[in-house]
Order: C-alpha cells, then sequence, then structure tokens
C-alpha cells in the first residue's frame, strides 16, 4: 500500500493513497465541519462545508470528494474558509423555513449545532419562506420540505445501504426538492422497507417519525457507520 | 378643548400587548363612548395551515410568553380527540398541576407586577414610579412576595416541563415525561411561602377596597352581563376540561343558568364573533341572544361566579367573603383583582391536594394513535378566561383549518362598556375645560382595561410591548387630545 504524505495546518500526515482529504484532516484530529457527509455513505460534495485552502489550486475544494495527493499543503480554518462556512450556513437558513423553536430535532440537529459553531447569529440575507409542503402519507414518517438542505444522506443510504432507491432529488434551481418514486406521496412508494434510515441520517428535522413533537427527535447517524462496516466483514449477513 | 395637542407619557404602561383608547364626545361636549382598540395582528390561525397538528402545541404556544401554558394545554386537548384517546390519569393529573402553576404566575403578575401599583401607590403617583420598581420601594416586602410567588409558578411549569416558558411538554395524547417524587416534593415545599403571600395581597386588597377603593367598585365597569365559563361536576369551581369537568356553563347577572353542561365541540352553535373595523379584536358573543344583550364575561370573575364552590377550605372561605361584598353574582370588574387573588389560593390548595396523590408518580404518562377523528375543538381556562383550540386535519392529520377563541378577546365587550363607564365618570365637563387632561383620570381609564389582565398578543396574536395611546375625539371628529407611552 502506497503513503502520501502531506501537511495540513501545520501538521504532518501520512496516509494511504487513494483516502480523500477529509480522511486525511480527520486522521490529524482536526476538526472540519460537514453535512452532507456520513461515514458509511459515498461522498458527495454538496453542502461544500468542508471546503478546503490547497496550495497551488486557485479554487476552495471539497475536502469529502478531494484525493490526496503526494506533499499537499492544505489549510483549514483560515478566515476566508471561516467566512465562507458561515456564509454557506446562512444561505441554507435562508433558503428553507427553518423553525427551531419549534422543530422535532431542535436540540439533535446537526444544522443547528453548525450555525453556532461557525457563529451564526443573525443570517445576513432575507429569508425566502419559500411554499413547502410536508408529506405524512407514510403510516410510521414523515417528511418536512421546509427542513430539507438537500444533503442528499436519505437518497443516498436508501439506495447504497438498504437498496431500495425510495428517494431522488426531483426538479431544478430553487425548486429542488427530495422526492420519493416518482414525485408520488411517500406512502403510496411500495418500494419503501420502512426501515427508517433516512430517519436516522437526516440531519435536521426533515425526515421524522410521526407523532414526534418538538425537540423529540433523536436521529442516530453515527449508527450507519458500524452497520456498513459490520456488513462488510458480514458480521451482519443474514 | 379646540386645539390639538398631544401630551407624552412614558414609561410603557402595564398590560400585555398593543393597543388604543379613544375617547369620543357628543355633541353636548360631554363623553359619548371610549373604544379600546387593538392594534396589532399576527395571523397564527393562517400559517398553521399545512402543519402537523402535533406541532400545534409548540407553534401555539409561541402566542404568548405569559401564558404558553394555556394555548399548550388547550392545543394538547384538541390533539387527543384528534387521536380519539383517553389520556392517561397521570398525565391529566399532571396536566392540571401545570395549569394550576400558569394560573399561579399569571395572576401574581397582574396583581403585584401589573395592577396594584395603581392602588396601592395612588391613581395620581408619578408615572415614573406607579409601576413594579416603585411598588419595591414604597412596599418591598409585598412587592417581593409577588415577585417569589411568580417566580413559584413558573418553578413548578419548568420542573414539570423542563423550561419556564414554552415547556413543549404537553402533546397529544398526554405529557412527555412523568413526575419524580424528588419534584414533587420540591413543588410541595414551595407551597408554604406562596401561600403566605397570597394571605398578605388578600389582606392588602380587601382593606383598600373597604377603605380606597369604594368608588372603583361602581365605576370600574359595573354592569350586568352574562358569564361564561367552565364548571366542575358538582357546581365547583372548574380550570380543566379534563376528569370531573361538566362542561361550559352561561349564565346572567342574576344567577340564572342560561345554559349549562354546553360541549366544547358544539361551540360555534352557541357563540359568534361580532367584528368592528377598528379593531383587530373580535367581540364574541353567545349567539342566542345576540351581539349585545349577548355579549359576556370571562375569567377570575365569571368562574368565580359560574360555580356554588371553589372545593377547597380557604379558597371556600373567601369565596363567601367575596360574595358578601360584591353579591352572588359580581359584577364589578374591579373585583376581577380580588378574584384573581381567590383563585391563587384556590390553587394552591389544589396543588396540594395533587401533589399529594401517590398516582401523580405514575410512569406511564402518554397514550399513542394515529389520526382517528378529523376535526375537533380542545377547551381550557386560561388565567384570562376560557380557551378554545379548533383544527380540522386531513387524513393524515395536517392541519387544514385553525380557530382560536381566546379569552381576552370574550372580554372585548366588557372592556369597552368598562373604559366608557369610567370616561363618563371622571373626564367631566370641568375636567374636559382643563387645557390638558389629567394623567391620573387618564390612567383609571387604562387600569380599566388592567382588571382584565387582557393578553392582547394571544387575542390577535400581537407581538411587542404594549404601547398605549389615549385619544380624545370631539363630535365632529377632531382629534382633541391624546396620551401615548411607550
Amino acid at each position: 500500500m502506497s503513503v502520501c504524505t502531506l501537511r495540513i495546518d501545520d501538521q504532518d500526515v501520512a496516509i494511504a493513497a487513494g483516502s480523500t482529504v477529509l480522511q486525511a484532516i480527520r486522521s490529524a484530529a482536526i476538526a472540519v465541519p460537514t453535512l452532507c457527509h456520513l461515514d458509511g455513505l459515498s461522498p458527495v460534495g454538496a453542502c461544500r462545508l468542508c471546503l478546503v485552502e490547497v496550495e497551488g489550486s486557485e479554487r476552495l475544494l471539497a475536502a469529502c470528494v478531494t484525493t490526496v495527493q503526494d506533499g499537499m499543503r492544505i489549510h483549514t480554518n483560515s478566515s476566508r474558509l471561516q467566512e465562507m462556512r458561515r456564509t454557506l450556513i446562512e444561505l441554507l437558513f435562508s433558503e428553507g423555513n427553518h423553525i427551531c423553536a419549534i422543530c422535532v430535532a431542535n436540540g439533535q440537529c446537526e444544522l443547528q449545532d453548525l450555525a453556532v459553531r461557525v457563529g451564526m447569529d443573525h443570517s445576513r440575507f432575507s429569508y425566502r419562506y419559500p411554499n413547502r409542503c410536508v408529506d405524512l402519507s407514510h403510516p410510521q414518517f414523515g417528511l418536512d420540505h421546509n427542513r430539507c438542505i438537500l444533503c442528499t444522506r436519505c437518497v443516498r443510504v436508501c439506495d447504497e445501504v438498504e437498496g431500495a432507491h425510495v428517494w431522488d432529488v426531483g426538479w431544478r434551481g430553487e425548486h429542488c426538492q427530495i422526492i420519493s418514486g416518482l414525485a408520488e406521496p411517500w406512502g403510496a412508494v411500495e418500494a419503501c422497507t420502512n426501515c427508517g434510515k433516512c430517519i436516522e441520517v437526516c440531519p435536521t428535522g426533515a425526515l421524522f417519525h410521526k407523532g414526534e413533537g418538538t425537540d423529540e427527535k433523536h436521529g442516530h447517524p453515527g449508527r450507519l457507520a458500524a452497520l456498513v462496516q459490520g456488513r462488510s466483514r458480514q458480521e451482519l449477513e443474514p | 378643548m379646540s386645539t390639538r395637542r398631544t401630551i407624552q407619557i412614558d414609561p410603557v404602561t402595564r398590560i400585555e400587548g398593543h393597543a388604543k383608547i379613544s375617547i369620543h364626545l357628543g355633541p353636548d361636549g360631554l363623553v359619548e363612548t371610549a373604544r379600546f382598540h387593538v392594534t396589532e395582528y399576527r395571523g397564527f390561525e393562517k400559517f398553521c395551515e399545512g402543519r402537523p397538528f402535533t406541532e400545534m402545541a409548540a407553534i401555539t404556544a409561541r402566542i404568548c410568553g405569559i401564558c404558553p401554558v394555556s394555548h399548550l394545554l388547550a392545543a394538547a386537548r384538541t390533539g387527543d380527540k384528534i387521536l380519539a384517546v383517553s389520556i392517561p390519569p397521570a398525565a391529566e393529573k399532571l396536566r392540571r398541576l401545570m395549569n394550576l402553576a400558569q394560573i399561579i404566575q399569571s395572576h401574581a403578575l397582574s396583581f403585584f407586577h401589573l395592577s396594584s401599583p395603581d392602588f396601592l401607590l395612588g391613581w395620581d403617583s408619578d408615572p415614573q414610579q406607579r409601576n413594579i420598581f416603585g411598588l419595591i420601594s414604597a412596599n418591598p416586602e409585598l412587592a417581593r412576595g409577588g415577585i417569589r410567588l411568580r417566580q413559584f409558578g413558573q418553578g413548578v411549569i419548568e420542573a414539570l416541563g423542563g423550561r419556564k416558558i414554552h415547556a413543549a411538554w404537553a402533546v397529544p395524547g398526554g405529557v412527555r415525561a412523568p413526575l419524580s417524587a424528588k419534584t414533587r416534593d420540591q413543588i410541595t415545599a414551595g407551597l408554604p411561602e406562596a401561600h403566605a403571600v397570597v394571605r398578605q395581597g388578600l389582606d392588602v386588597l380587601k382593606q383598600l377596597l373597604d377603605q380606597h377603593l369604594r368608588e372603583e367598585l361602581h365605576v370600574f365597569g359595573e354592569f350586568p352581563s352574562l358569564f361564561l365559563g367552565l364548571v366542575g361536576k358538582g357546581d365547583r369551581w372548574e380550570h380543566s376540561s379534563g376528569g370531573d369537568c361538566a362542561g361550559v356553563r352561561v349564565m346572567d347577572s342574576d344567577g340564572s343558568v342560561v345554559a349549562d353542561g354546553l360541549s366544547e365541540d358544539d361551540y360555534a352553535s352557541y357563540l359568534s364573533e361580532a367584528v368592528e373595523p377598528w379593531s383587530y379584536l373580535k367581540f364574541p358573543y353567545f349567539k342566542a341572544l345576540g351581539p349585545e344583550a349577548g355579549s359576556y364575561r370571562v375569567g377570575p370573575l365569571a368562574r368565580l361566579n359560574l360555580c356554588e364552590r371553589i372545593g377547597s377550605e380557604q379558597a371556600d372561605r373567601e369565596l363567601l367573603e367575596y360574595r358578601d361584598r360584591g353579591g352572588r353574582v359580581v359584577t364589578a370588574s374591579f373585583l376581577y383583582h380580588l378574584a384573581r387573588l381567590i383563585e391563587i389560593l384556590a390553587c394552591l390548595e389544589q396543588m396540594e391536594r395533587l401533589l399529594d396523590d401517590p398516582e401523580i408518580l405514575a410512569t406511564h404518562v402518554r397514550a399513542r394513535a394515529e389520526v382517528n377523528c378529523f376535526e375537533a375543538v380542545g377547551i381550557s381556562e386560561a388565567p384570562r378566561g376560557t380557551l378554545l383550540h379548533h383544527y380540522c386535519v386531513d387524513e393524515n392529520g395536517l392541519i387544514e383549518r385553525v380557530n382560536l377563541i381566546i379569552a381576552t378577546g370574550q372580554n372585548n365587550t366588557a372592556m369597552n362598556r368598562t373604559i366608557t363607564q369610567i370616561a363618563k365618570h371622571d373626564l367631566t365637563a370641568a375636567e374636559l375645560a382643563q387645557p390638558q387632561l389629567k394623567e391620573a383620570l387618564l390612567n383609571r381609564i387604562e387600569a380599566g382595561i388592567r382588571c382584565f389582565d387582557p393578553c392582547l398578543s394571544c387575542s390577535t396574536h400581537a407581538s411587542g410591548s404594549m404601547p398605549m395611546r389615549v385619544q380624545l375625539f370631539g363630535a365632529d371628529g377632531a382629534l382633541l387630545d391624546q396620551v401615548s407611552r411607550g
């Protein structure tokens, strides 16, 4: 196995070739915020929160989808990156209808935690207040598009782990939204196995158990990595 | 009085919400009518549409920071009906406990913080001092007691729901968490001090009513009207629609029961709402008698009129004395203040009884079910009066329509009659001839509103503090004088 050596924020890091920059950053115990990324799912670079500066590159690169190269010099926490991350979080808030006070995920929300982490005390962008709906047609679960940030964790977990592929991203631009089946009500999609993995990995209160009220959602995104690892070792096969 | 002038008074006056008063003079130059205009609008009924009904408790609790528990409980009760479940007995008792705590803290705020400075410091005392801070200077023991009493009520809410304001604890089907023995003991330990404070408040107010406030009894909104509210089985005082509640009663000023055992489910058959172009606050009335004769009062005064007894020793003793003072059916709105203190006493005694019940520690506190009913009405007695939440949902539980009938709105006609009565009495020809209206007189008109402890942020879902304006209009509609605060 060949190894790449790189320098991240003045730390020398050695990591297996083919790893992602995010893996390298985490192996050095450096904290970089992520939202769409989840261990156990393929990376998509949708949220752009893990952007880093790589010397020699004018563009900022998403650490989760960038492969390490020998000799890379990476900066993860410059003032430019801090500003960029706060801006991204503000845009996510202004784009949807995130009313934390009444949200099922209040206190357990990754978006909310990140807003605190990046120092977002207000949004510098006007809120769009889009007119979005709630789908409660499933007997056990609900989807509130107002709280969806299009991280696509649900799309990936349903496709890659559960193999049901209930979810997709429909439409384009500002009209983009998560769709079940062929943009049918969730309850009408026969492919859904009711496994609830999408609920577990959703970083916000967009996907939830029906009947849950404010503050009552407790997602467990960390369980996914254990599940995927167990399957890879054939520990969890039937 | 032909010249137009404006008088600014600071600080903000002492009610919850946003309003103004206009006083209209007739052709003879005397007061013809006074109007209480509520000038804010928030639109909760509209923007709740499309949300899951399970969120309604948390959303509607945000209507108010003073009485969020009332909305929480009414919404949870409506949610119970949508699920079509009977909630566990312990949950019923815990909800009652929280409502008692809510009534205590809200009444303590109304009496000690907002209203008592008027009659303890004097109508004509310095407006800069006529507030809770002035009271702290003049009567620190009473002020501290009032603050502690409110703190006790808020503390019980926090102990049950995790936080003092907007505790999302009552849910459709019951409550989220049971009560521990440790928390029960903590609440019990606070009861003796709370009893002492309310006793002190009762003694002070009764003494004032016997001496300096006799005139106010007859001037501050004394008129016949209907009274509406919940009553318990055996004609007992009631504050919650669960358990031993015997439904809604409507009583006339002569003590005759106009309607009894009414269900909240049928509220639209016996209540209607009139609208005036000059206020966002609607004017509910008892349908059978029309907008004028059907106007009614709700809240502490109504609840004490509607019941025969409270059902606890000390409060019943006070109730008897209260009726000696005001009659079997009290029509003097100024006695809302006394009724509030008696209700605090009743709440403390009922709280004691609930905490002694071992069932309140039961751990099964939530029933779970799917949507089984598409339309439901929940009712609860908020500190200010009867509160109704009416939801229609689709088969998945998404809200299609909401109607909220709030206590303050139901007192709207009575509040207008009260300020008209005070204005006619106090703003005599001699006073109106003065180059500038006395602030104390206008404060008395505002105090007429304070008797009802209106929560305008609830009733119109308004927001913000309470800049209030009093305007004086001549017969030709010209603005003659104006006092504004805030």
